[in-house]
C-alpha cells in the first residue's frame, strides 16, 4: 500500500468535482432519513444492549466466585469476556462517539459515558472522536494507522527494528487497551520532552490515565479475586479476570486492525488533501479508507458495528444498530461510482492486515521477489540490509525492485 | 472517603459498627464495580428503591375528558411528600427522547402513596399527546421532588377564599380542594378542619365537554363544599373580569388564588390591584413580551453560531438549528437548560428584563442563563 496519489493509477481519477460533491449529497441524504426516523425502538435496543451487559457481566462475576471448578472457570472467563467486549464495542465506543446523545439521557450521553478500559474516556475521545475522524488515513496525521510504532506503509523507511513488529504487534493486540492509553496520552512524544518542560495538560491526563488503571487493575485483579476467597478461588479469579482482558484485548484488536489495515484500504498524503476539504472530498476520503466485515448479526453486535467501519466512518454520529440498514445504500453508491466497497470476512480481513504487518515489516518488494527456490539468497540479503549500514541497505533496496518489476513486467 | 472513625456530635457516641460496616460494604461495591457505581448497577434490579435517583412508575392512566387524562404514579422511596398545589417535574421518553415538563399534583398525599397528574393534550403538544393518550400502566418515568408555592397558607386555612381558573389551571386547585374535602364512595367528606372555609370556585373553560373535572367540581358544589361558578366561553362568551364583581359579590373579602392563561392573569392583576386586593396566581405559560432585536448567538465549544429573532428562546432556536441543548420544563421553573452567557446580551421573554456578560467586568465563567425563556437581545455567545 502507498498513498493514494502516489499510485500508478488512482482509484478516483475518473470521478470528476461534481461528481464526488453529489456523493457528499446522497451521502447527507442517507443521513438524514436516519436521523429523521431515530425513535423509541433504538432507544429500546440500546438500554437492552446496556442491560444484557451488565447482567452478563454481574452473573459472570458470581459464577466467577466458585470458580475453582473448571466449569465455573470456563463458564464465568466467556461470560465476562463477552461482557468486557460488549462494553467496550457496541456500548462504551458508540456512546462515546455521541451516537445516542440525542435521547438525553444524561446515563446514556458521550459527556458522561466512562468505559471498563484502561483509557479515560476524555483522552480517548479526543484521540478518537476528534483526530483519528477528522483526519482518518493521514499519514503523518492519523496516528490510528500505528506510524509511531509500526511501518504500516511502503512510504516509510525500511529499517531493521521493523523485522520486530509483527512480534510487536501481538504484544500490543494483548495489552492493547494499555496501547491505547498510551497512545491517548501521547506518551512516545511526551516521554522524549525533558521531564521539567512537560505540560501541564500531559501531566495532568497522566495523572488521570494512571488513576484509572489502578482502578480497573484493582477490580479485576485485587477485589474480585479477594471476594472469591471463600471458595478458595483466588488465583482462578484472578486468572479468569486476566484471560478475560486479554481476550477482549486480542478481539479489540482484530476488529479495530480490520477498519483501515487490510490490503486495498487507502492512505493519504497530507499535502494531498486540500486546505479546506469539501464535505464531499471528506466523505470520499473516509469511504476508501475504511474496510467492512461481514457477518451474521451476533458478528455485528461483537464488533459493535464497526463491521460496518466504512458506514461508522461516513455517520460516526449515527446509532451503530442503523449501520446495517443503510449499509446496500452505501454499497449501491459506491457502485454508483464505480469504487472499491472493501468488504470480507473477518478471518480474510485479519489474515490481510497480520499479512501487511509482516510483508512491511520486511524490505518493499521482498516479500513479492522470494520464492522458496531463491529463499538462502533472499536472506543473506536481508542479513546485509539488516546487519551493515545504509549504503549496502539502499543498494540492496535497489536490486529488490528491479528484481520486483521485471517479475510484473513477466507476468 | 472519610475514617469511620468520628464520633457523633449530638450523643459523643461512635457510630454503630453496623453503620461502619455498611459504609466499608460500599466502598469494596464502589471498587468491584467502577466505573460503574453502585447506583448502576442497583438501577438494574430496583429503580424505585431509597436512595436512588427519583423515578416513579406510571401505575394507571385514567380518561377524563376525550383530550385529558390522569397518570397515577407510584413514586420511587425517596419521594419527600407534597402539599396539595405543588407541582412536579417529570421526564419522560417520548420517541427515544427524554423530555421534561412540569404538572400540578391533582391529589393530595393520598394513602395509597400514589401520586396523580392530570394532562390536557395540547395542539402540537409531543409530551401531552404522549401522556394523554400513548403512556401505558409500568412506564418508568424520572420525577424531581414536589415544588412551587402556589399552596393555601398553613394555619389559615379558615375563612373566605376564591379560585379563578382556567382550563388546565384547575389542576392544582382541584388538588387541593380534594385534600379539603376527599372524595369517597358515599360522596363527599366535609371533614372538621375544612369546616369553617367558605370557597368559591369560578371557573372558565372553552366549553363544557371539554372541561377537565366538570365532574369532580359539581360533586363539591351539590355536597355545598364549594361554591362553583362555571363560565363556557361557547355558552356564557369569554369571561371579563370586571364582571367578578357581580359573580363574587363578597370578593373583596376573599383571599383569591388564581391559575390559568397569562391573559387572565394579566387582567386579574390589574383589577385585584385597583380594587386594594392579594392575589396568590400561579402561571403555567410564560407570558411573552415584545422583546427587541435578536443576533447571532454564538455556541463557543460545539462551534454553531446561529441567527436568532428577539421572540424566539435561545433554546428552540438551537435546538431548531440541530444544536443538542439541556432542557428541562420550557417555562423558566426548573433551570434545567442553564447555560452559562459568556459575551453579549440576552433578554427574558417573561419580563424584557436584559441581562449582560461584558469579558473582564463580569463573572469569567459567565453568567448562567435560562436558554427557554431568553432570546438573544444582540450577538451573544454562550458556553456550550
Amino acid at each position: 500500500m502507498t498513498a493514494i496519489t502516489r499510485k500508478p493509477e488512482n482509484p478516483t481519477a475518473h470521478l470528476t468535482e461534481a461528481d464526488i460533491e453529489q456523493i457528499g449529497v446522497e451521502l447527507d441524504a442517507i443521513r438524514q432519513d436516519i436521523v429523521d426516523s431515530r425513535g423509541a425502538s433504538d432507544a429500546a435496543y440500546i438500554r437492552k444492549v446496556i442491560d444484557v451487559q451488565r447482567k452478563l457481566e454481574l452473573g459472570s462475576r458470581a459464577v466467577l466466585v466458585a470458580s475453582i471448578f473448571p466449569p465455573a472457570w470456563v463458564l464465568g472467563t466467556v461470560g465476562l469476556s463477552v461482557a468486557k467486549i460488549l462494553d467496550n464495542m457496541e456500548i462504551g465506543h458508540n456512546i462515546m462517539h455521541g451516537q445516542w446523545d440525542w435521547m438525553r439521557d444524561p446515563k446514556i450521553h458521550s459527556s458522561t459515558w466512562e468505559w471498563d478500559n484502561a483509557t479515560p474516556s476524555d483522552a480517548w475521545k479526543h484521540s478518537h472522536n476528534e483526530v483519528h475522524h477528522t483526519y482518518t488515513n493521514i499519514v503523518g496525521k492519523d496516528n490510528d494507522l500505528g506510524y509511531g510504532i509500526m511501518r504500516v506503509d511502503e512510504d516509510q523507511r525500511w529499517h531493521p527494528m521493523y523485522l520486530a513488529q509483527p512480534l510487536w504487534n501481538f504484544v500490543n493486540a494483548c495489552l492493547f487497551e494499555y496501547g491505547i492509553a498510551a497512545y491517548d496520552l501521547e506518551l512516545g512524544r511526551n516521554l522524549r520532552v525533558p521531564k521539567d518542560k512537560r505540560s501541564e495538560t500531559f501531566k495532568r491526563n497522566l495523572k488521570g490515565t494512571l488513576g484509572k488503571i489502578r482502578k480497573q487493575a484493582t477490580k479485576d485483579y485485587v477485589v474480585h479475586p479477594v471476594l472469591s476467597i471463600p471458595t478458595g478461588s483466588f488465583l482462578p479469579t484472578l486468572a479468569a479476570n486476566a484471560t478475560a482482558n486479554v481476550v477482549r484485548n486480542l478481539w479489540t484488536h482484530s476488529v479495530i486492525m480490520c477498519g483501515h489495515f487490510p490490503e486495498g484500504v487507502e492512505t493519504f498524503e497530507k499535502k494531498a488533501i486540500p486546505e479546506k476539504e469539501t464535505r464531499g472530498e471528506w466523505y470520499l476520503r473516509q469511504m476508501l479508507g475504511s474496510a467492512n466485515i461481514s457477518g451474521s448479526k451476533a458478528m455485528h453486535l461483537m464488533t459493535g458495528n464497526l463491521s460496518h467501519q466504512i458506514e461508522h466512518h461516513l455517520f460516526p454520529d449515527l446509532p451503530s444498530n442503523r449501520y446495517a440498514e443503510i449499509a446496500p445504500q452505501v454499497k449501491a453508491l459506491f457502485a454508483k461510482y464505480d469504487l472499491n466497497y472493501h468488504e470480507a470476512s473477518l478471518p480474510a480481513q485479519v489474515y490481510s492486515a497480520w499479512h501487511k504487518v509482516v510483508r512491511l515489516s520486511l524490505p518493499n518488494d521482498f516479500m513479492a521477489t522470494t520464492t522458496v527456490k531463491n529463499l538462502p539468497s533472499q536472506l543473506k540479503t536481508l542479513y546485509a540490509m539488516s546487519t551493515k549500514g545504509p549504503k549496502v541497505r539502499r543498494a540492496a533496496q535497489a536490486r529488490l525492485q528491479q528484481q520486483a518489476r521485471r517479475l510484473t513486467t513477466a507476468a | 472517603m472519610t475514617s469511620v472513625a468520628f464520633r457523633d456530635a449530638s450523643t459523643g457516641t461512635r457510630p454503630s459498627w453496623s453503620h461502619s460496616l455498611r459504609r466499608q460494604v460500599r466502598r469494596v461495591a464502589e471498587a468491584a464495580v467502577t466505573p460503574l457505581d453502585v447506583d448502576d448497577v442497583l438501577d438494574v434490579f430496583h429503580p424505585l428503591r431509597r436512595g436512588a435517583p427519583l423515578r416513579g412508575r406510571i401505575v394507571a392512566v385514567r380518561p377524563e375528558t376525550a383530550d385529558a387524562a390522569t397518570l397515577e404514579i407510584k413514586p420511587g422511596a425517596s419521594w419527600a411528600g407534597h402539599v396539595p398545589g405543588q407541582y412536579v417535574r417529570i421526564g419522560i421518553d417520548v420517541d427515544g427522547v427524554r423530555h421534561w415538563r412540569a404538572y400540578s399534583l391533582t391529589h393530595g398525599p393520598r394513602a395509597d402513596g400514589l401520586i396523580s397528574i392530570t394532562v390536557k393534550a395540547v395542539p402540537d403538544g409531543h409530551v401531552s399527546d404522549y401522556l394523554v393518550h400513548h403512556a401505558a400502566p409500568g412506564t418508568t418515568l424520572h420525577l424531581e421532588q414536589a415544588a412551587g408555592e402556589f399552596v393555601l397558607p398553613d394555619a389559615g386555612t379558615a375563612g373566605k377564599l376564591l379560585f379563578v381558573t382556567a382550563g388546565s389551571g384547575i389542576t392544582p386547585v382541584i388538588g387541593m380542594l380534594r385534600n379539603l374535602y376527599p372524595s369517597t364512595d358515599t360522596g363527599v367528606l366535609r371533614p372538621a378542619r375544612s369546616a369553617d372555609l367558605d370557597i368559591v370556585v369560578v371557573h372558565v373553560a372553552p366549553s363544557e365537554p371539554s372541561s377537565i373535572f366538570r365532574a369532580d367540581l359539581q360533586a363539591l358544589d351539590t355536597a355545598g363544599a364549594i361554591r362553583l361558578v362555571a363560565r363556557y366561553d361557547d355558552q356564557h362568551g369569554v369571561l371579563d373580569v370586571a364582571d367578578l364583581d357581580t359573580l363574587v359579590p363578597d370578593l373583596a373579602e376573599r383571599r383569591t388564588f388564581a391559575c390559568g392563561p397569562a391573559g387572565l392573569l394579566d387582567a386579574l392583576e390589574a383589577h385585584h390591584a385597583e380594587a386594594g386586593i392579594d392575589l396568590f396566581v400561579e402561571q403555567f405559560r410564560t407570558a411573552r413580551v415584545e422583546a427587541g432585536a435578536g443576533g447571532t448567538v454564538a455556541f463557543t465549544q460545539g462551534g454553531t453560531t446561529l441567527e436568532a429573532d428577539g421572540a424566539t428562546p435561545i433554546l428552540d432556536a438551537a435546538e431548531e438549528a440541530g444544536v443538542l441543548m439541556p432542557s428541562g420544563c420550557r417555562m423558566g421553573i426548573c433551570m434545567g437548560c442553564v447555560l452559562p452567557l459568556k459575551e453579549g446580551s440576552v433578554r427574558d421573554l417573561r419580563n424584557g428584563q436584559v441581562t449582560t456578560a461584558v469579558p473582564g467586568e463580569t463573572d469569567p465563567r459567565g453568567i448562567l442563563i435560562q436558554t427557554c425563556v431568553s432570546a438573544a437581545a444582540g450577538a451573544c455567545s454562550i458556553d456550550h
